[in-house]
C-alpha cells in the first residue's frame, strides 16, 4: 500500500526534477528576453502582441543580430572586432556615392561592398596573425582607417540617396505570406545567415577550432590547428557580416554619417548578454541573436515608456551591466 | 705603464657599460618617438615651412597638446596593468568639465567647492566601475562601457551646450607659466611621476602587477585583489577628472562633448599599448605610456603643419597606431588574440 503511493509521487518528483534540470540548462538570455518582450506586450498590446508588430520588431532587430553573429565568432576565438561600426558607416556612405541615384547600380554596389568587406577582414586577420598586434588595437586602428577613408571618399557628407532597390533588403516585406502575413527581407537574411553559421560553428572542424583557439592557443597549435588561418577566416566572416548588416541598417535607417556609431559596442554587448566570455572559448549562434534581440527590445521598451533619448542611454547602460552581471553570476553558480 | 692604460681602458668600458645599462632602461617607445619626430621634421622641411625643426616653441606645443591625453593615459595604464580597462574616461572628462564650470559660474570663491565636487564624482565613478568588475564579476570592457552610457545619458539629459564659466584665476591651470614652463606641463609630469611612484615604489603597485599577471595566484598569496582593482579604477577616474579640469580651464566653459570628441577612451588605451603595456595586464609602466602620448602629439602637430585633410588624418592615425604596436609585437613568438 505504502509502496504504491510512494512510487507515483516519486515518479512525479523525478519528472519535475528532470524538467527543472532542463529549465536550469536554458541560457539566461532567453528568460531575460521574454521578460522584456512580455513587458512590451503589456504596455502596447496592439503592437507587440500582433504578428505584424513582431515582424516589424524583427525587421529593426535583424541588422544588429547579423552583426552580433559575426562578432560572436571573433569573440569566441578570443579576439575583438571594433571595426564593424565603421564598416556599417562605410557601406552606407560609399554606397550613396557609388549608386549615383541610379537603381541599376544597386547590385554591383553591394558586390563591391562585399569585396571591400573581404579585404578589411583579411587585413584584420593578417595583422593579428602575422604582425601579432592584439586584435583590440588592430581593429581599433581599422575602425579609424575605415571611417576616415569613407568620409574622405564622400567629402565628409553623404552624396545622393540610397535607391529603393538597394534599401529593399532592410526595409521591404514579402507580402501575403500564409499565417505570418508580412515577412521582412531582413528576417529571411538573418535566418539564412544564422543557419549557415550555426552549421559551420557547431558541425565543422573549423567551428570547433574557433572555440579551441579561444580556449587555449598553444594547445590548439600543438594539436595541429592552423591558428592563423582560422583567425583570418573568422575576421573575414565578421567583416562580411558587418557589410551585410550595414546594407540592412542603411535600408531602414537611410543615409547618415553617424549611422554605424556604437554598433561595435552593441554587437559585443549582444554577444556577452548571449553568454560569450570575452577572452574566448565560449559562444553560441542562437544565444548571440537573442542577445541582440534583447538589446533591441530594451531600446524599444525605453522609447515606449516615453523616455527622452539621453535617459535611454543611461538606462541601457544600467541594463547592460545588470544583464551581464546576471548572466555571469548564474553561469558561475552552475560551475 | 701597461697597467695604467689597462685600468683607464677598463674604466672606459665600465662607463660605457653603465651608459648601456642606462640606455637599456629607456622604454623602446622613446626611440620610436625620436624616429617619428625626425621623420615628421624632415617631411615638414620638404612639404611645409619647416617650423618643427626651426621653432623651439613647437616642441613645447607638442607637450602642451598632449597634457589632457597624457594625464588620462596614466590612469588608463594603471587599470590596464591590473588586466582591466576603462572605457568611461571620455564621459568622466565631460561630466567634470560641465559640472565644474556649472558650479564655478565665473566666481573664484567657488573654485575649491567645484574641484572637491568633481573629484567626489570621479571617485564615485571609479568605485562603481571597480565594484561592478570585482563583486558583480562583469567583464571590465562591458562594465565600463555601461557606466560610460550612464554618464552620457545623465550629461545629455542635463546639459546640451556650453555651461557656466571658469573664473580668470582658474585659467592659470590651462594657460599659466612658471618661469618659461607652462603649468600644464608641470602637472602632466607630476601626474606621471605620481603614477610611477605608485607602481614602482609602493605595495599597491606591486600588488597591482600581481593582480594583472595572475589574479588567482595573487589572491592565494594573500593580496586583496578586489580592493587593489577598485583602487586602480578610482585612481583612473581621478586622472580623468584632472584632465577634465585642465580642458575646462583651457576652454573657459564646460561643454558636454569635450570627452567623446577627443576620443579619450580609445586614444588613452591606444597610447598605453603603443607605450608597451600589454592589454593582458601585469606588465608595463607610465613613463612608456607618456612616450606613446608624445607620439600622438608629434603626429597631430605634423598633420597641422602639413594641412592634412581631417578625414585623412583619421586614416593615418589608424594606420600609425597599428604600425607602432606592430613594430615590437612582430618579434613576439606568442600568437596574438
Amino acid at each position: 500500500m505504502t509502496t504504491t503511493t510512494v512510487s507515483p509521487t516519486n515518479q512525479f518528483s523525478k519528472a519535475l526534477g528532470k524538467i527543472w534540470t532542463w529549465i536550469k540548462r536554458v541560457p539566461p538570455v532567453y528568460p531575460v528576453f521574454l521578460v522584456i518582450f512580455i513587458t512590451l506586450g503589456i504596455i502596447n498590446p496592439t503592437k507587440y502582441q500582433s504578428i505584424t508588430g513582431i515582424m516589424a520588431f524583427l525587421r529593426t532587430a535583424s541588422p544588429l543580430a547579423v552583426l552580433a553573429i559575426g562578432e560572436m565568432l571573433v569573440l569566441a576565438s578570443g579576439g575583438f572586432d571594433l571595426s564593424i561600426g565603421s564598416i556599417v558607416t562605410l557601406v552606407v556612405l560609399v554606397s550613396s556615392k557609388l549608386l549615383a541615384n541610379d537603381p541599376a547600380n544597386a547590385y554591383p554596389a553591394i558586390l563591391i561592398m562585399l569585396g571591400i568587406g573581404v579585404i578589411i577582414g583579411l587585413l584584420n586577420g593578417l595583422i593579428v596573425s602575422y604582425l601579432k598586434v592584439p586584435s583590440f588595437i588592430t581593429t581599433l586602428g581599422m575602425m579609424l582607417l575605415v571611417k576616415g577613408s569613407a568620409l574622405y571618399y564622400v567629402g565628409g557628407a553623404p552624396q545622393g540617396y540610397l535607391t529603393d532597390n538597394w534599401r529593399a533588403f532592410g526595409r521591404n516585406y514579402f507580402e501575403n505570406v500564409p499565417v505570418l502575413g508580412r515577412v521582412p527581407y531582413a528576417l529571411i537574411i538573418l535566418i539564412v545567415l544564422s543557419i549557415i553559421t550555426y552549421i559551420v560553428f557547431n558541425r565543422t572542424n573549423y567551428g570547433k577550432q574557433i572555440l579551441m583557439i579561444g580556449d587555449n592557443v598553444r594547445a590548439s597549435q600543438l594539436s595541429g590547428v592552423k591558428v592563423r588561418l582560422v583567425r583570418i577566416i573568422t575576421f573575414v566572416i565578421c567583416a562580411v557580416f558587418a557589410i551585410i548588416g550595414g546594407v540592412m541598417t542603411g535600408g531602414y535607417g537611410g543615409v547618415n554619417v553617424t549611422i554605424g556609431e556604437g554598433y561595435e559596442m552593441q554587437a559585443i554587448a549582444a554577444g556577452v548578454v548571449g553568454g560569450v566570455i570575452l577572452g574566448g572559448g565560449k559562444g553560441s549562434v542562437p544565444n548571440a541573436i537573442f542577445g541582440a534581440f534583447t538589446l533591441q527590445a530594451i531600446v524599444n521598451l525605453l522609447n515606449l515608456l516615453g523616455l527622452p533619448k539621453p535617459y535611454t542611454d543611461a538606462v541601457q547602460g544600467l541594463i547592460i551591466i545588470g544583464a551581464v552581471a546576471y548572466v555571469g553570476l548564474t553561469s558561475q553558480r552552475k560551475k | 705603464m701597461t697597467t695604467a692604460t689597462a685600468t683607464s681602458h677598463n674604466e672606459l668600458s665600465k662607463a660605457l657599460g653603465y651608459i648601456g645599462v642606462w640606455i637599456k632602461k629607456i622604454p623602446p617607445v622613446y626611440f620610436f618617438l625620436i624616429l617619428v619626430f625626425l621623420a615628421g621634421g624632415i617631411l615638414d622641411q620638404v612639404l611645409a615651412d619647416g617650423q618643427i625643426f626651426k621653432n623651439p616653441l613647437i616642441m613645447q606645443n607638442i607637450v602642451v597638446r598632449s597634457v589632457a591625453l597624457g594625464i588620462v593615459a596614466v590612469g588608463q595604464s594603471l587599470v590596464i596593468i591590473g588586466a582591466s580597462i576603462d572605457l568611461s574616461v571620455a564621459y568622466t572628462i565631460s561630466i567634470t568639465a560641465v559640472m565644474s564650470s556649472y558650479i564655478m559660474q565665473g566666481d573664484p570663491a567657488k573654485v575649491p567647492t567645484a574641484i572637491i565636487a568633481v573629484f567626489i564624482i570621479g571617485a564615485a565613478i571609479g568605485i562603481v566601475n571597480g565594484v561592478a568588475i570585482t563583486k558583480l564579476k562583469v567583464n571590465p570592457f562591458i562594465a565600463t562601457l555601461g557606466t560610460s552610457l550612464i554618464i552620457k545619458g545623465i550629461i545629455n539629459a542635463t546639459f546640451s551646450n556650453y555651461t557656466g564659466s571658469v573664473p580668470k584665476s582658474f585659467e592659470y591651470f590651462g594657460y599659466g607659466t612658471i618661469g618659461p614652463i607652462p603649468v600644464s606641463i608641470i602637472i602632466l609630469f607630476l601626474t606621471v611621476t605620481v603614477g610611477w611612484v605608485l607602481l614602482a615604489r609602493t605595495k599597491f603597485g606591486a600588488h597591482l602587477y600581481g593582480v594583472g599577471g595572475n589574479a588567482e595566484v595573487a589572491r592565494l598569496s594573500g593580496v586583496r585583489t578586489d580592493r587593489v582593482l577598485i583602487g586602480a579604477h578610482i585612481i583612473c577616474s581621478m586622472t580623468a577628472v584632472l584632465a577634465g579640469l585642465f580642458l575646462v580651464s583651457q576652454m573657459r566653459s564646460g561643454a558636454p562633448w569635450v570627452g567623446p570628441n577627443g576620443v579619450y577612451d580609445l586614444n588613452s588605451i591606444a597610447t598605453t599599448v603603443i607605450g608597451g603595456t600589454a592589454l593582458s595586464g601585469g606588465k608595463g609602466g607610465v613613463w612608456s605610456t607618456l612616450g606613446g602620448v608624445l607620439i600622438f602629439g608629434v603626429l597631430e602637430t605634423l598633420f597641422n603643419q602639413l594641412g592634412v585633410n581631417p578625414y585623412l588624418k583619421t586614416v593615418f592615425q589608424g594606420a600609425i597606431i597599428v604600425m607602432a604596436v606592430a613594430s615590437y609585437t612582430i618579434r613576439s613568438k606568442k600568437e596574438a588574440a
